[in-house]
């Protein structure tokens, strides 16, 4: 886990380095498997993957055409499987292509945070002084806004589209992914091989990216995975309150926003999403736990 | 000390003025006038020319932020458009009813994940250490509006011992009492699922310290050596996430206020911005940041308080 990574000798593309590189995930996949949070994990988020990507395919109606005649009896039956919504929608079809933009915008934000998070921790261990001083004083101040009331405002300004949530997830959650970030930079930066490259005469730049970020990514890709299912668990959120992705197109919060208030008489039609949502996070969050247990064991 | 106090206060300072020009800022660059947003769609151009012109909007945006600032310490945090009342009666009406509900929701939270959390981690990778976890990311997994949908559905619906809804309003037969066992149950669910593992990771820690093992090895009794040696050094870090929790209590809360109707502050965050209620909504963003950071210097407090080394 700590060998340095030598990225200018082993160029991809020759074959033993592929092997080198085939065999090593090979390992990680197959101690992977060894823990069931993990194995399960995978299974849960894979399946949903698989129902996104398959969802024009397996989906038995469009996501927003209305079934009138469903509508005098909208619980699940042989035409429709999770039954209907309040507008005679078929839920299964909604689940399936709801899926999508949650799985889509999700993992582009926690992208985003982890690249602009990983530049700006790495600025700030590196360089130290006042760059260090206003990056982290900056994260701070981020960080200490309940974040929810921040997507309320921006969103309320900005209105609601998948762009403006991926920002502003992006923005949020960088500030944690550059403290994790500049409190590994702070210890690696004192490693020989960061001065053998000092010493070759690498730019600042070379050594932050290629020496030391590939050295800092054991607790990042679990911090990834927990990140994920946090942000699915905003974007519902979002949607809940009102202010996700517009509508008519089919998202878990706001199927849920939209018929809740019926769960007297239809409770299925909020079940349904929140049964989709909830599974989903608990995959990413089994898969983080599984890959904790393995850095520990490291 | 001295300097503890100075740093903190410093710090709060800043975070205020930069949350406060932040969200000012926000209501200049954001589309549509700043007239406009107040006066709504149906007004006509002449009525938003003349308040751009009362307001003095067409002035600089510094000179405006300067302004307000003095008007914010002067104590008049001005008119909320929405529910038509001066913005500081309406914030701490909806602040009192969200303390109520943030008040017992951590009076649960705090000793059920300490007892899960320790009884967990004092045996790493127990079979009760396995159940507890698993339990616990599997609860914090589920986000807080189907929590309330899955709870609504087995009480109300089903078994209809509770209300669905939390108004406040002692109406339709329901105790304020019952009606808060909700609302509170969903807090408590998802908070301590995070709480859990955080005391539970640290007593994992702790439990691997020398002077544990030679707490055992000279014989206390286990029930000792946790009680005594192990709880105290193992809350050390929790006290700070424990104090966070206040923040999410107070703020993060919309989402369950939703699902209840709970007259809360996040919910009357969550009008304020959807009516563009621009007074309510800056006001209401600095009382949520300045409970965020008083409780955060509280976290700090206490764990200097905890731990001896840093007493000093």
């Amino acid at each position: 886990m700590s060998t340095p990574v030598a990225a200018g000798t082993l160029s991809a593309s020759s074959p033993a380095a592929s092997r080198v590189w085939a065999r090593r995930w090979r390992r990680r996949v197959a101690a992977l498997a060894e823990s069931t949070p993990a194995t399960i994990g995978i299974a849960i988020v894979l399946a949903w993957v698989v129902l996104a990507l398959l969802a024009p395919l397996i989906a038995p109606y469009p996501p927003n055409a209305n079934d009138m005649a469903a509508l005098a009896h909208t619980q699940p039956s042989k035409a429709h499987w999770l039954g209907t919504d309040h507008l005679g929608r078929d839920l299964l079809s909604r689940i399936l292509w709801g899926a999508r933009p949650v799985l889509v915008i999700a993992p582009l934000a926690v992208l985003g945070a982890a690249a602009l998070g990983s530049l700006l921790g790495l600025a700030a261990g590196y360089y130290g002084r006042w760059i260090d001083l206003t990056i982290t004083r900056a994260c701070d101040i981020v960080l200490s806004f309940p974040v929810i009331i921040l997507y309320m405002i921006i969103l309320a300004h900005f209105g609601s589209s998948a762009w403006n949530i991926i920002g502003v997830l992006t923005l949020t959650k960088a500030p944690i992914i550059a403290r994790i970030v500049r409190g590994m930079t702070l210890d690696l930066r004192e490693r020989e091989y960061v001065a053998a490259a000092k010493m070759r005469g690498e730019s600042a730049l070379y050594i932050m990216l290629v020496e030391i970020l590939p050295n800092a990514r054991g607790p990042l890709v679990v911090d990834m995975c927990l990140r994920t299912g946090y942000n699915v668990i905003i974007i519902g959120a979002l949607g809940f309150l009102g202010i996700g992705l517009p509508p008519p197109d089919p998202d878990w919060g706001g199927m849920v926003k939209d018929t809740y208030g019926m769960m007297m008489v239809w409770p299925h039609m909020a079940l349904v999403p929140c049964a989709a949502i909830s599974s989903l996070v608990v995959g990413f969050n089994l898969l983080a736990v599984g890959l904790r247990e393995l850095g520990l064991r490291d | 000390m001295k300097r503890f106090v100075v740093k903190h206060v410093a710090f709060l300072l800043l975070t205020l003025s930069a949350v406060s020009f932040l969200v000012f800022t926000l209501n200049e660059f954001s589309p549509g006038a700043v007239a406009r947003k107040i006066l709504g769609a149906y007004a006509t151009q002449e009525q938003v020319d003349l308040l751009t012109k009362q307001m003095g909007l067409d002035r600089p945006v510094l000179v405006r932020y300067v302004e307000y600032v003095k008007t914010l310490a002067s104590g008049d945090l001005g008119y909320s458009t929405r529910f038509k009342l001066p913005v500081r009666d309406v914030i701490f009406k909806h602040l009192a009813n969200t303390a109520l509900l943030a008040a017992v929701a951590f009076a649960c939270i705090v000793p059920l994940s300490t007892v899960l959390g320790v009884v967990a981690g004092m045996r790493e990778a127990s079979r009760l250490d396995r159940g507890i976890l698993m339990f616990s990311t599997v609860i914090a997994s589920i986000p807080e509006f189907a929590l309330g949908v899955f709870l609504a559905s087995v009480f109300v619906v089903w078994l209809g011992w509770l209300p669905g809804t939390a108004t406040l309003v002692a109406g339709g037969g329901w105790s304020v009492a019952a009606q808060l066992v909700l609302p509170v149950a969903v807090i408590v669910l998802f908070d301590s699922g995070y709480v859990v593992s955080m005391i539970r990771a640290s007593m994992v820690e702790v439990m691997q310290r020398p002077y544990i093992r030679t707490a055992v090895l000279k014989g206390l009794p286990f029930r000792a050596v946790i009680l005594r040696h192990a709880l105290r050094n193992a809350m050390l870090t929790p006290v700070t996430i424990i104090m966070l929790q206040i923040n999410y209590l107070i703020a993060g809360v919309v989402v369950v206020e939703t699902v209840f109707a709970y007259p809360g502050f996040g919910r009357m965050i969550l009008e304020a911005a959807l009516f563009k209620d621009i007074a309510l909504i800056e006001a209401g963003a600095l009382v949520a940041v300045f409970l965020a950071v008083v409780t955060n210097i509280l976290g700090d407090l206490a764990y200097r308080l905890l731990d001896p080394r840093i007493r000093a």
